[in-house]
C-alpha cells in the first residue's frame, strides 16, 4: 500500500512540477493549485476517482486533486439526499474536517514559529 | 546649461565622495565581498520584531556611520536623499523622521542609490548644497513579501530569479574635499521589450541598462576602453549576458571590463541562483567593494550604472509587461 500511494501521490505532485518548470510564468502556482482542485472535481463527478483512492489510498486523497474528490463527492451525496440545493451544502460539509484542521494547525503554527525568511 | 548630448550632465566641481558605509545581512556576509562590509548582520531581524522595522534600522545606522567616518553632523547636510523597496518607502521615509534632514524620497526601484549620487551631484554642482547624504536599502524577506510571495509560503524559486540583497548604503557628497570624485550622470530613460516575469527581472532591465550605457558613450565621446571596470547594478548572470548582447555590436569592448554587482555579491554555492538583486545590491557593492577599490588605487576610473524594475505587484497581477531604467554615474580616483 505504501508503495502504491508513493508511486500514484508522487506521479500527481510530478504533473504539477512539471507544469511549474514547462509552462511560461503566466501559470502561476495559483492557476495550478485551482487546476489541481478543479481537475478533482470533474474527475471524480465523471466516477473514475474513487477507484484510485480504493488503489492508492492517501497518494490520492492528499494531494489537491483529492480535495477536488472530497467537493465533488459530499455535492453529489447531498444533492441525492436533499435535492438541488444539496449541490451547493454538500461540498464545503464533506470537506468541513480538512478545512478546519489546516486552519487551527496554520494557526498554532504561526503561533508556535517565527518565520526565518 | 551644462547637459551635454542627450542625457549627460558632466559635473563642472566634481562633488568628492567624502565617505561611504554599508552594511550587510548575513547571507551576503558569507559571499565573497564580505570584507568589504562595515558590518554584517547575524540574522535578518537585526533584534526586531518584523523584517520592515529590521530593515529601517539598518537603514539608519547606515546613514549614521556614514555621517560619523564624514566627521559631519546631520545639521551640516543640506539633502538627503534616500529610497528603497518597501511600500511608500517606509524604510527611508522613517529613517528620514530620525535623522531630521531636509529629504527627498526617492523611488527608482533597484536603482535608487545611483539615482541618488546623479540628483545629489547636480544639487553640489549646481550650488545648492555643500554636503548631500544619499542612501538606498532593501531587505530580502520585506522585497519578496512586496513583489513576489511571502516567503512563509515556500514557493520554488525560478532558476533566473535572484536573491534580493539584505543590505543598505550610504555615500555622504561634499562640494570640496579629498577622494573619489563623480564627474558624470548619465539619467536614463525608461525601456520595455515586453519581459513579464517577475522572476526575471534582470532579463526586464537589461535593454535599459544597455540603452543607458550606449548613451553615455554616446553623450561623453568616451568608450568602454576608457573607464577601468563598469559593473551595473543588478542584472544577475542572464541579465548581465544579455546587455554584452545588447551592446556587442555598437560598444564591443565592453565585455573584458564589465561586471554586475550582483554577480559580484554572491558566489555559485550559496544557491541565489541568477545572484544578488535589490536597492541593497548596487549599494553596497559599490559602498563598500568598488569604493574600496577605487581608493586602494586598483581602479582609476569607474562606471556604474543603477538599474531598476519599475513594476508594481499589481501590474504584474494584470499582467503589465515589466519597464526597466538605469542611471549611469562615472567617478574617478581623487
Amino acid at each position: 500500500m505504501l508503495l502504491k500511494a508513493f508511486l500514484v501521490g508522487g506521479t500527481i505532485c510530478l504533473i504539477g512540477q512539471l507544469l511549474m518548470d514547462l509552462t511560461s510564468h503566466k501559470i502561476t502556482p495559483g492557476h495550478i493549485l485551482v487546476g489541481f482542485v478543479t481537475a478533482g472535481v470533474v474527475i471524480s463527478s465523471l466516477g473514475y476517482y474513487q477507484p484510485l483512492v480504493d488503489f492508492a489510498g492517501a497518494g490520492a486523497t492528499v494531494p489537491l486533486t483529492g480535495f477536488g474528490h472530497l467537493l465533488a463527492q459530499g455535492a453529489i451525496e447531498e444533492a441525492r439526499r436533499a435535492g438541488i440545493l444539496g449541490v451547493f451544502k454538500g461540498a464545503l460539509s464533506a470537506a468541513a474536517g480538512g478545512i478546519t484542521a489546516a486552519v487551527v494547525f496554520g494557526y498554532l503554527a504561526a503561533l508556535a514559529f517565527k518565520p526565518k525568511g | 546649461m551644462k547637459k551635454i548630448g542627450q542625457q549627460t550632465v558632466p559635473f563642472t566641481n566634481p562633488p568628492v565622495i567624502i565617505a561611504a558605509a554599508c552594511i550587510a545581512g548575513p547571507k551576503e556576509g558569507k559571499g565573497p565581498l564580505k570584507d568589504s562590509f562595515d558590518k554584517v548582520l547575524e540574522d535578518i531581524y537585526y533584534g526586531e520584531k518584523t523584517w520592515e522595522k529590521a530593515e529601517q534600522r539598518i537603514f539608519q545606522e547606515t546613514m549614521e556611520l556614514a555621517l560619523e567616518k564624514a566627521n559631519l553632523k546631520t545639521g551640516d547636510i543640506d539633502f538627503m536623499l534616500a529610497g528603497d523597496l518597501t511600500n511608500q518607502i517606509i524604510a527611508a521615509n522613517f529613517t528620514a523622521r530620525s535623522l531630521a534632514i531636509p529629504f527627498i524620497g526617492l523611488y527608482g526601484a533597484c536603482s535608487t542609490m545611483y539615482e541618488g549620487l546623479a540628483l545629489g551631484s547636480m544639487l553640489i554642482d549646481g550650488g545648492f548644497a555643500r554636503y548631500v547624504l544619499v542612501g538606498a536599502s532593501s531587505h530580502y524577506a520585506t522585497a519578496e513579501r512586496q513583489f513576489r510571495f511571502p516567503t512563509e509560503q515556500g514557493v520554488q524559486r525560478a532558476m533566473s530569479a535572484q536573491w534580493t540583497v539584505t543590505g543598505s548604503g550610504a555615500i555622504v557628497l561634499g562640494s570640496e574635499g579629498q577622494g573619489t570624485r563623480i564627474t558624470h550622470a548619465t539619467v536614463g530613460r525608461v525601456v520595455d521589450f515586453g519581459e513579464g516575469d517577475a522572476s526575471d527581472m534582470g532579463a526586464a532591465m537589461a535593454p535599459a541598462a544597455a540603452d543607458t550605457l550606449l548613451q553615455h558613450f554616446r553623450d561623453t565621446g568616451r568608450s568602454p576602453g576608457d573607464y577601468d571596470l563598469i559593473a551595473t547594478g543588478d542584472l544577475g548572470k542572464y541579465g548581465r549576458q544579455l546587455v554584452i548582447k545588447l551592446t556587442e555590436q555598437q560598444a564591443p569592448a565592453l565585455s573584458d571590463r564589465y561586471t554586475d554587482c550582483g554577480v559580484l555579491i554572491f558566489d555559485e554555492s550559496q544557491d541565489t541562483h541568477a545572484g544578488g538583486s535589490g536597492c541593497g545590491c548596487s549599494a553596497v557593492v559599490t559602498c563598500g567593494h568598488i569604493l574600496d577599490q577605487i581608493n586602494q588605487g586598483r581602479i582609476k576610473r569607474f562606471l556604474g550604472v543603477g538599474t531598476g524594475a519599475l513594476l508594481s505587484p499589481c501590474s504584474c497581477q494584470q499582467g503589465e509587461s515589466i519597464p526597466g531604467i538605469g542611471h549611469a554615474v562615472a567617478m574617478e580616483a581623487g
